[in-house]
């Protein structure tokens, strides 16, 4: 009996040494512990001993056992591994071929960037955002905003006139000013908004130029509101939009409907200052006209100018758009080709 | 407006360089544009008297001339030229000139002789026979007279010069004059400006009331009528000091006359004209408004029809001027006039300016006259012509000037709060500074109260004293201060917080955003096949176009959705899926009498290759954005067939809140051949205003659920013209507070169904919150579905 377990246990070691794979480990593990294993016959044939052997034997084949079942686990642990890295192997993929997307995303239209942008912006300092109609009273587009009868602003070359039953007066309105005026006809100061908006005027379709493009504009109203604060909004407006090195400089300017007046000059972006083909070697870049709201404007909008002030700034969108996005052609915006807007 | 810096420096004794003018001029608010230096490389160009010529020994078409450039040096110069002779003063480039477009001289031998140099045309030096009248067609220039030898040719010829280019704005008509750009300087450099000292010497015994006397019919028109008289009149050029002048402020020399004028408006800023005396009948000039059709020949020989709100000057038979904006042929100035009217009047601004564009012309002077123009200066300016005529020696000034001014303009009084001042700048200037920054402009002021010259017609009121003090002190040395005024919170309201909530839906559900005209051609309503009385078509009309094209304010996004589409299917692009939010414009009644509604729409449209993207598809991007928006469930789709510009079979209405909010469908075939598109479209169009005004973005949590759902399936055979949403009513009806889900998961058609029917198959799912359903719970369910499909629809059960 020793013997045959003897001899079971070697059969077990050196068939085991040379198993290539799982398979031939379960042949061997029925073999020897399966129903006609030897092992299992072995066992069997444990009822043939008498009272005094059999607990020697039983535990002497039990040992084996142990040992047999511990040698094919850790085979099979060997062989497991062995098996998985095969598997991994073939399982191979070629990792830089193109990804396969849910479908591709649209795009907002980089005016909707721009302008949004801008947005957070001004909300971020304290301004709320306020509309108004495009197709607007020449009332508000020109008289209110102290623009007197002969400027040729309201020439038919340049602004659109809308047909309209008389006395009516309507235009396309040419800026986003009208907003100010019917926002101060409409509530009390403290005014703190932003209009941006689409505007017209009488320019034929070219590179560089649109009968409909895009503004924004900016109104404050309150008491004490100074030019000094008027500069401080504007400087810290352009240097969220351009970064903090950006550097601003105020010239005088005019505008009917503020009083004193400026333009804001931004430091070239694409020289720093030093003077380039963008800037025309001045190293600097209009952006936006800004001034104190005129006393007139603010009367005829029903706000004391004794007791407020204001100050307002206007700026086109689309030079912004295009410098942002290196955009060279103003066309492409209205185009639509969606090999354009899928850029942005 | 082009102004050569050394005429500036006649006015103000600056010395600095013209960058740092141009600087100091536009931080106090006159803009330079440009600043062209002119001739600014130049050099080594000397004036040379040839003192000997000889062929060439081997070239047929070259000379050699021997220049005596002065110092006792002479130097050799092979010459091409033909117009030069022995004892000609010529400038000559030396070794090391440069001269116009870079051109570079050096010592070099031509076909064996050597050249120290190169004689010079007036185009190599950067100017043109324009300019330069005497200088040859083509050819070397000659010096008229004779010069000092070896001096700077380029100083004597006047070729260097920096001339600065100005913005000038609308409410500063003083500064479209050199004056005006020189107080400007003066004031912004603290420096005194120099005005001319206008004297005149008279010829003595006549009056000039005994040649011209004047009668203004028309005084709101024409507020002044200034005129002198100049006999024995030599036309000839003018010196080279003065067309230099004018050529570097954009002004083509002419003739002394002319010149004279035209240098007197540049200068002061106001216009003159020169009649020819035998051009006015009986001396008398008469500034009347035109007959109704009343015809002019202007100088520049066009016949014109005038109409009686334009101006003219005429003598008692015919009009001779079109006043301010161009004078007549019949008393132009030509080479053999004698004797001379000198005009230096005050028009009406904006009356100037309608004339110039009724009549399409627009000449230097009427350019200035309509900006307003103060008419005091009408004299000086007359006395300053007249001043020149003297010192140009071509003509006798005849004593005295017929004036004709019935209502003087007076300078006025403009009071001002310092404090107040410094209060909206956000400064501290005292009170004293602020008269001193105003007297830097011309501006007397003192004990609150400033004194407005009669040519600043744009100071009014305390705000634009203001402004000038500020300018002066600098507006970038006003202190930058932040928070002054009443705290505000920033933020979107709902409706722009909506928009932001459907563009970023949108784009991530494929479509990229589109932006449209918002006037388009009336033919689009053609071309959309809407019917003569379809209410799209009462759009507002732009009552001056920029074409038909643009003359009707739009009334749908459809064209633009379209046109977009067509310009991306032409260029060959695959697959373009697009949106728009945008408004259209609505009038309330035609004609306007008050403003359309302005209503916002969302639009989306696509073409695609991909099979899937489908009337299917598009309908699933609606729901989408609804339920993005929180109404998902509150939108009704019902089959429309009656847009004509949709396929009548694959078109839905949608209505929400008791109304229609839009539709969705495939377009017509015809339209897309209109459009030139060949494959299908699918496209929807909603109004945005309900939805921003209902939008649900409230959320709420609901508990999951704890227990299983029971589901089942069922198969039915309709007919065609059922509608799912009929079956899923009745399933809903009928399933009760159980039922949690109704999923169409298969729609059949054809022979095994038969003719007519289709097959639908559903799953349908129950769920109690508070317990696991049985099995004969959900079956009685399923039974009263089944049998209300049976008797409503006449629906055959298939698997029952």
């Amino acid at each position: 009996m020793k013997d045959v377990l003897e001899k079971i246990k070697a059969e077990a070691l050196s068939v085991a040494e040379d198993l290539k794979d799982l398979k031939g480990l379960d042949e061997l593990r029925v073999k020897l512990l399966g129903k006609k294993g030897s092992l299992t016959a072995a066992l069997k044939s444990l009822g043939g001993l008498s009272a005094e052997e059999r607990p020697a034997m039983g535990q002497m084949i039990n040992e084996v056992r142990a040992e047999i079942e511990t040698l094919l686990s850790k085979k099979q642990e060997e062989l497991g591994s062995l098996a998985m890295n095969l598997a991994l192997k073939s399982e191979k993929l070629d990792v830089t071929m193109p990804g396969t997307r849910p479908y591709e995303l649209g795009k907002k239209h980089p005016m909707t960037l721009v302008t949004d942008e801008l947005k957070d912006i001004f909300i971020g300092l304290g301004y709320e955002v306020a509309e108004g109609p495009e197709i607007e009273e020449e009332y508000y587009s020109f008289d209110a905003l102290n623009t007197p009868k002969h400027h040729p602003a309201r020439d038919e070359q340049d602004t659109f006139y809308v047909e309209a039953a008389s006395p009516c007066c309507f235009v396309l309105r040419t800026q986003t000013s009208p907003v100010q005026v019917r926002t101060m006809e409409s509530r009390k100061p403290p005014i703190k908004i932003i209009a941006p908006g689409r505007v017209f005027r009488k320019d034929e379709v070219d590179a560089t130029h649109s009968p409909v493009f895009h503004q924004l504009e900016g109104l404050v109203v309150d008491k004490g509101i100074t030019m000094g604060d008027l500069k401080g909004a504007l400087s810290l407006f352009a240097k969220e939009l351009f970064g903090g090195s950006v550097k601003t400089r105020f010239r005088p300017h005019y505008f009917p409907f503020t009083e004193p007046s400026a333009e804001m000059d931004v430091s070239c972006f694409a020289c720093e200052g030093r003077g380039c083909r963008i800037c025309k070697g001045s190293g600097w870049i209009e952006l936006l006209g800004c001034g104190m709201v005129h006393p007139k404007v603010l009367s005829m909008s029903g706000i004391d100018p004794q007791i407020y002030t204001g100050f307002a700034f206007g700026m086109g969108l689309e030079r912004v758009a295009m410098q942002r996005y290196n955009i060279t052609d103003m066309r492409l915006l209205y185009e639509n080709d969606v090999r354009f807007l899928k850029q942005f | 407006m082009n102004i050569p810096i050394n005429w500036l420096k006649d006015y103000v004794d600056i010395d600095l360089e013209t960058d740092e003018i141009a600087e100091g001029l536009t931080m106090s608010g006159t803009k330079v544009e440009a600043v062209e230096y002119r001739g600014k490389d130049f050099r080594n160009v000397v004036t040379g008297k040839i003192t000997k010529i000889e062929k060439h020994p081997d070239a047929d078409k070259l000379v050699v001339c021997q220049v005596d450039i002065g110092k006792g040096k002479a130097v050799q110069i092979v010459t091409g030229a033909t117009n030069v002779a022995v004892g000609d003063f010529v400038p000559a480039a030396l070794d090391g000139a440069i001269l116009a477009e870079g051109k570079k001289i050096k010592n070099s031998a031509l076909r064996g002789v050597e050249s120290q140099g190169m004689l010079c045309s007036i185009e190599e030096l950067g100017y043109t026979k324009a300019d330069y009248p005497e200088a040859p067609e083509d050819g070397i220039y000659i010096f008229q007279n004779e010069v000092e030898l070896g001096v700077c040719a380029l100083e004597l010829l006047q070729i260097k010069e920096d001339i600065i280019e100005f913005e000038i704005t609308g409410n500063r008509p003083d500064c479209f004059s050199v004056i005006g750009i020189g107080r400007e300087i003066a004031a912004a450099f603290d420096k005194k400006l120099k005005y001319p000292e206008i004297t005149v010497d008279e010829v003595k015994g006549e009056g000039a009331a005994d040649y011209v006397n004047i009668e203004i019919n028309s005084p709101d028109l024409c507020p002044r009528y200034a005129a002198r008289v100049v006999k024995n009149v030599k036309i000839e050029e003018s010196p080279l000091w003065l067309r230099h002048k004018l050529s570097c402020s954009g002004i083509r020399p002419v003739n002394n006359i002319v010149d004279i004028t035209n240098y007197v408006m540049l200068e002061l800023g106001q216009p003159l004209h020169a009649f020819d005396l035998t051009g006015v009948a009986d001396g008398k000039i008469i500034v009347r408004n035109a007959a109704d059709g009343e015809m002019i020949t202007t100088l520049d020989g066009v016949e014109r029809k005038l109409d009686s709100s334009m101006l003219v000057i005429a003598d008692p038979v015919k009009a001779i001027a079109v006043a301010g904006v161009m004078g007549g042929e019949n008393s132009m100035i030509l080479g053999n006039s004698a004797a001379v009217i000198f005009e230096s009047a005050n028009f009406n601004g904006p009356n100037i300016r309608q004339t110039s564009k009724k009549l399409g012309i627009r000449t230097d002077a009427s350019s200035k006259y309509e900006k307003g123009l103060d008419p005091n200066i009408s004299m000086d300016a007359l006395n300053r012509c007249a001043q020149l005529v003297n010192l140009l020696g071509c003509g006798e000034v005849i004593e005295g000037v017929v004036d004709c001014y019935p209502q003087p303009r007076h300078e006025r009084q403009v009071g001002f709060d310092p404090a107040r001042i410094n209060a909206l700048l956000g400064t501290n200037i005292s009170e004293k500074d602020m008269y001193a920054y105003l007297g830097r402009l011309g501006i007397s002021a003192a004990d609150k109260k400033a004194a407005i010259p009669t040519f600043r017609a744009d100071l009014e009121m305390e705000a634009d004293i203001a402004e000038e003090i500020g300018r002066i002190y600098g507006y970038n040395n006003i202190e930058t201060t932040l928070g002054s005024g009443g705290q505000t919170a920033g933020k979107l309201n709902q409706k722009q917080h909506i928009e932001r909530l459907i563009k970023t839906n949108m784009t991530a559900m494929g479509f990229s955003e589109a932006m449209g005209y918002s006037f388009e051609s009336p033919k689009v309503f053609d071309m959309l096949r809407l019917p003569a009385d379809s209410k799209l078509r009462e759009s507002a009309v732009v009552r001056n176009p920029l074409g038909e094209d643009f003359s009707v304010m739009r009334t749908t996004t459809l064209n633009n959705m379209l046109k977009s589409l067509s310009t991306n299917y032409n260029r060959r692009v695959d697959e373009a899926m697009l949106f728009e939010l945008s408004k259209v414009y609505l009038p309330k009644a035609l004609p306007l009498t008050e403003l359309p509604d302005e209503v916002d729409m969302l639009s989306i449209a696509f073409y695609s290759k991909d099979k899937k993207k489908d009337f299917y598809y598009l309908k699933g991007v609606c729901e989408a954005f609804f339920e993005a928006v929180g109404i998902g469930n509150k939108i009704q789709v019902e089959p429309e067939i009656n847009l004509p510009f949709m396929h009548p079979g694959r078109c839905a209405v949608l209505s929400a809140f008791g109304g229609g909010i839009g539709f969705l469908g495939e377009v017509h075939p015809e339209v897309l051949k209109t459009y030139e598109i060949g494959q299908k479209v699918y496209l929807a169009a909603i109004v945005c205003d309900m939805i921003y005004e209902k939008a649900n973005l409230t959320k709420a949590y609901k508990p999951l659920p704890k227990y299983p759902a029971i589901t089942r399936d069922i198969a039915m055979v309709v007919g065609d013209d059922t509608l799912s949403s009929q079956v899923e009513n009745i399933i809903r009806k009928r399933g009760g507070k159980l039922l949690e889900s109704v999923k169409l998961f298969d729609v059949y058609k054809g022979e095994q169904v038969g003719e007519g029917l289709k097959s639908m198959a559903y799953s349908i799912a129950f769920r109690a919150a508070d317990k696991t359903l049985t099995d004969d719970e959900v079956g009685e369910k399923m039974e009263t579905i089944l049998t209300s499909l049976e008797k409503e629809l006449k629906a055959n059960l298939r698997d029952k």
